[in-house]
C-alpha cells in the first residue's frame, strides 16, 4: 500500500466535499506525517499521565472529556503530559471535536514538534463514525484487475475476459442503452470490511476514457454526458465473457455460482460470445435476474419447483 | 513464464504514443503479457492500461509474459524500451 499521509487525508476532504469537516489550525505544520494505523485513539488516560499501552501511532481525538480536562490542566499550569503527548513523531495528528480551537499555548507546544492540530465540526461520536469509515476504505485490501466496471440498473457488473474479446464494446453498448461506466480497462477493487467489494478507476483523471479499436481513445463523460458515468460502485455481479467453445458446457438452467475476489464472494456467470448473440441484452437480463434474486425471487429455482409440483399433480391425476 | 525488469528511459515517460507502441507490439503475440508498476498491474495489450501505470523516466516496470511466443515477445518489447520508443533519435 502506498503511504497515506495527513496531506492525502486533507485532499480527500476536498474531493469528498468536507466529509469530516476538518480544518487545520496552524497551516505551517508537518503535513507529511504518515497515518499508519486504521484506529483512532482517545488520549484521556495519557493526559492524566498514564502512558502505558498508549497508542502513539493513531490519530488522537480530543472530545468533550479531553477538552474539559485540558482546560483544567491549563488552569493549573500543568503542561508536562500535554508536552509528552505532542512529542511523539509517530502520531499523525491531534483532532479536536465540536470546532474547538485549543489555546495559543497548546498550539505553541504542538508547533515545537510540528505536530498538526486540527478541528472538526462534528462531535466525537459522529466524527469517529465518519473517520472510521474513511480509514476502513484507505486501509482496505486492494487489487487492480483488467476488466470493465459498469453499473447496470443500479447493479455493479464487472466484465472480465481476454483482451480483444469485446469488453469495452459491450460496455459502450450498455452506456448507449442508458447504463453507467465506472471504469474501463483497469478496475481497482477494495475489500470494505469483508462485506463490500468496491470498484473505482485506478487513475480518477482517466477512468472514463475508453480505447475503442478503430476509433481511438474516447471520453465517455463528454460523449454521453454526466449521467453516463460514475466514480465508484459496488461489484455485485461478475460476468466472464469468452469465445464460444463447442466442447464446453454452458449453464442452461441457471445456477448460483459465485467466486471470491480478495476475500469477498460475488455471484458470477459466464457468457459465451458467438455471432448473433446480443451481449448487452444478455448482460441487462443477467443484471435484472440478479436483482430479482436480491429481492428474494430465484427464477430458475422457482421454475424447477414449479415443474416438480406440476409433475406431482400429474402423478396424482393418474392414480 | 518470463518475469523481467524494464526501465523507462525516454524523457517524457510512457504517454499516449509510447503506450500505443507497447500495446501494438504486445498485441502481435498470443502470450499473456502484463506490465506492473508497484501494485498496479496492467495488460500490456491495452493502451489505457499501460498509460495508467504512470511510468515516468527512470521507473522500473516488471514485465511478465506467459505463452508459446514469450521469448520473442520479451525480445521485441525490451527492444522498444531500449530504443526509447523511437522518441529521442538524436540522443
Amino acid at each position: 500500500m502506498p503511504k497515506f499521509t495527513l496531506r492525502d487525508l486533507l485532499s480527500l476532504e476536498e474531493t469528498n466535499s468536507s466529509y469530516l469537516r476538518l480544518s487545520l489550525i496552524d497551516k505551517k505544520t508537518d503535513l507529511d506525517r504518515e497515518i499508519k494505523s486504521p484506529k483512532i485513539n482517545r488520549p484521556g488516560l495519557a493526559l492524566s499521565g498514564f502512558f502505558d499501552e498508549y497508542d502513539k501511532r493513531a490519530v488522537q481525538l480530543f472530545g468533550q472529556g479531553e477538552r474539559t480536562y485540558i482546560i483544567k490542566l491549563e488552569e493549573k499550569g500543568e503542561y508536562e503530559n500535554i508536552d509528552k503527548l505532542f512529542s511523539f513523531e509517530s502520531c499523525p495528528a491531534c483532532i479536536f471535536t465540536d470546532s474547538y480551537v485549543p489555546s495559543k499555548k497548546l498550539q505553541e507546544i504542538a508547533g515545537k514538534y510540528s505536530l498538526p492540530l486540527l478541528t472538526t465540526g462534528f462531535d466525537s461520536a459522529d466524527f469517529s463514525r465518519r473517520m472510521y469509515s474513511m480509514l476502513d476504505e484507505v486501509f482496505a485490501k486492494t487489487i487492480s484487475i483488467h476488466g470493465v466496471l459498469v453499473e447496470v440498473y443500479g447493479l455493479g457488473v464487472l466484465l472480465l475476459g481476454e483482451s480483444g474479446i469485446g469488453k469495452s464494446e459491450t460496455a459502450l453498448s450498455l452506456i448507449e442503452r442508458g447504463h453507467r461506466l465506472v471504469s474501463d480497462d483497469i478496475v481497482r477493487l477494495k475489500n470494505i470490511q469483508d462485506t463490500i467489494l468496491l470498484g473505482t478507476g485506478e487513475v480518477p483523471e482517466f477512468q472514463h476514457n475508453m480505447e475503442v479499436r478503430g476509433i481511438g481513445i474516447i471520453n465517455i463523460e463528454h460523449l454521453f454526458g454526466a449521467g453516463a458515468v460514475k466514480k465508484r460502485s459496488m461489484v455485485q455481479l461478475v460476468v466472464h465473457l469468452e469465445e464460444w467453445d463447442n466442447k464446453k458446457e454452458y449453464e442452461r438452467l441457471g445456477s448460483n455460482k459465485s467466486e471470491e475476489i480478495i476475500g469477498i464472494s460475488i455471484p458470477s456467470i459466464t457468457i459465451p460470445i458467438k455471432p448473433g448473440r446480443s451481449i448487452p441484452i444478455l448482460i441487462e437480463t443477467a443484471a435484472r435476474n440478479q436483482r430479482l434474486k436480491y429481492l428474494g425471487h430465484d427464477s430458475s429455482k422457482e421454475f424447477e419447483d414449479g415443474v416438480m409440483t406440476w409433475l406431482r399433480g400429474k402423478e396424482e391425476e393418474r392414480k | 513464464m518470463i518475469t523481467t525488469e524494464l526501465i523507462v528511459s525516454n524523457k517524457a515517460g510512457i504517454h499516449a504514443r509510447p503506450a500505443n507502441l507497447i500495446a501494438k507490439t504486445a498485441q502481435k503475440f498470443d502470450s499473456k503479457i502484463t506490465l506492473s508498476n508497484r501494485e498496479i498491474e496492467a495488460n500490456a495489450k491495452s493502451i489505457m492500461g499501460v498509460i495508467t501505470l504512470g511510468a515516468t523516466k527512470g521507473t522500473k516496470l516488471i514485465l511478465k509474459i506467459s505463452g508459446d511466443d514469450e521469448r520473442l515477445a520479451e525480445e521485441e518489447i525490451r527492444d522498444i524500451f531500449e530504443k526509447k520508443f523511437f522518441e529521442e533519435e538524436n540522443d
